[in-house]
């Protein structure tokens, strides 16, 4: 099977999966590290209650109640963000693999991929439920 | 003890953890639960949901710089993928519904599995030099570099590992552990990919793994951001630090010592589980 596009070398394709995922960890890190500091300032005398499990409150639980949370700038919301962006840091490499096999002209591991991708999806629509 | 102080002596217990795991190879995940839920009295479902996050992390941040040097084959993880995420979602799930000291013993058995697993690694499946149609029509065959230039190999057995790799992505959703262990013995011993392969491209495929059954986790509320942020930050920067010092320290002394912790932690979760203290 001859690639479609001889310049997407399986060589390339693995130096951009590299960047996506460093710059993912990278993003994440930042973003959570910022929402800790500005909680432990906030929160850091307090005690805390882990010891019997409550589970989080529906805003911290969901996409959308993340999102909102990180732009009214809630602490808590904000390191929950950085850990949605980890999340999706594997899910854009799937897509961004998906998206290469079929430069390549890789059917069969486009299908592959897709399918990968569709379990990652479904994770992570439970979280609007 | 007020949050900050809690704050900072889990970051600090992730640190060594992640150091840990990255040195001996059996990564940081393991310990992170009993660490939490022995050592700070955590609830195990906020402990797993932590744990799992800074899975994902170190799993990318490594495989990032693996892959950049040639040794993971991602047409093998890919495709060894479809297994361990439809796995961590099965895994995730069943968490959900099952008893916590349930948990607690089937993660204390897998950690007495992961000690006894150093020490006595399985025997390797004969080298077979014929080629596996499946896994020509895979297109997985592959080569890496070494000193004496490119190395080529053959993939064998795919069914065995795919039902292996369905196996870690369960114990994986159900512990908010990497698997890495299960996923080398997969490739490594019944697939027969080099060993260098197999470690590298194992490391590829947790992050995405992880992040199947993170979402579940998400939605069904384990992931606290005040526990996940020094766990995470925590094994990340123990991780870097332990990769960097990988290629200069004897790691022989120091596995022996991390596995015979992790076999007391094992003792200890399974004790703990059937007291009903976890």
């Amino acid at each position: 099977m001859p690639p479609l596009d001889s310049r997407w070398t399986d060589r390339r394709v693995e130096a951009i999966v590299g960047d996506i995922l460093r710059t993912g960890v990278i993003t994440a890190a930042a973003v959570s590290l910022v929402g800790g500091v500005a909680y432990l300032i906030r929160y850091g005398r307090d005690l805390p209650q882990y010891r019997v499990f409550q589970g989080e409150p529906d805003d911290l639980r969901s996409v959308h109640g993340i999102v909102m949370d990180a732009f009214s700038l809630s602490r808590r919301g904000l390191i929950q963000f950085g850990i949605l962006l980890l999340l999706a840091t594997p899910l854009a490499r799937v897509a961004f693999s998906a998206i290469a096999f079929a430069l390549q002209g890789d059917r069969t591991y486009v299908i592959i991929t897709l399918l990968v991708l569709a379990s990652l999806l479904f994770s992570l629509s439970n979280l609007s439920i | 003890m007020n949050i900050l102080e809690f704050t900072l002596l889990i970051g600090m217990g992730s640190v060594v953890a992640g150091f840990l795991g990255a040195l001996t190879g059996l990564g940081g995940g393991i310990v992170i639960v009993p660490l939490l839920t022995l050592g700070f009295g955590v609830d195990i479902r906020y402990a797993i949901g932590a744990s799992l996050v800074s899975v994902i992390a170190t799993s990318s941040g490594a495989a990032a710089a693996f892959v950049k040097k040639g040794y993971t084959n991602i047409r093998i993880g890919m495709f060894l993928e479809i297994a361990t995420t439809l796995g961590a979602l099965a895994g995730a799930m069943i968490a959900a519904k099952v008893p916590t000291p349930v948990i607690a013993i089937v993660f204390g058995l897998v950690l007495l599995l992961s000690a006894f697993l150093s020490e006595h690694p399985p025997l390797r499946s004969p080298t077979d030099d014929r080629l596996d149609p499946l896994a020509l029509r895979l297109r997985m065959d592959g080569s890496f570099p070494t000193e004496a230039g490119l190395r080529h190999y053959h993939v064998h057995r795919i069914p065995v590992g795919f039902g292996l790799m369905y196996l870690a992505g369960a114990l994986s959703g159900l512990l908010g552990i990497g698997s890495g262990a299960v996923k080398v013995l997969a490739m490594d011993r019944a697939m027969g990919i080099p060993f260098k392969v197999s470690t590298t491209t194992s490391n590829f495929m947790i992050g995405v793994t992880a992040a199947a059954s993170a979402g579940v986790y998400l939605s069904h509320g384990y992931i606290d951001p005040g526990l996940a942020m020094p766990v995470m930050l925590g094994v990340l920067l123990g991780a870097l630090l332990g990769t960097g010092l990988l290629m200069r320290a004897r790691t022989r002394i120091l596995r022996l010592i991390f596995s015979a912790v992790i076999l007391i932690l094992g003792i200890e979760m399974i004790y703990n589980g059937l007291t009903g203290r976890l």
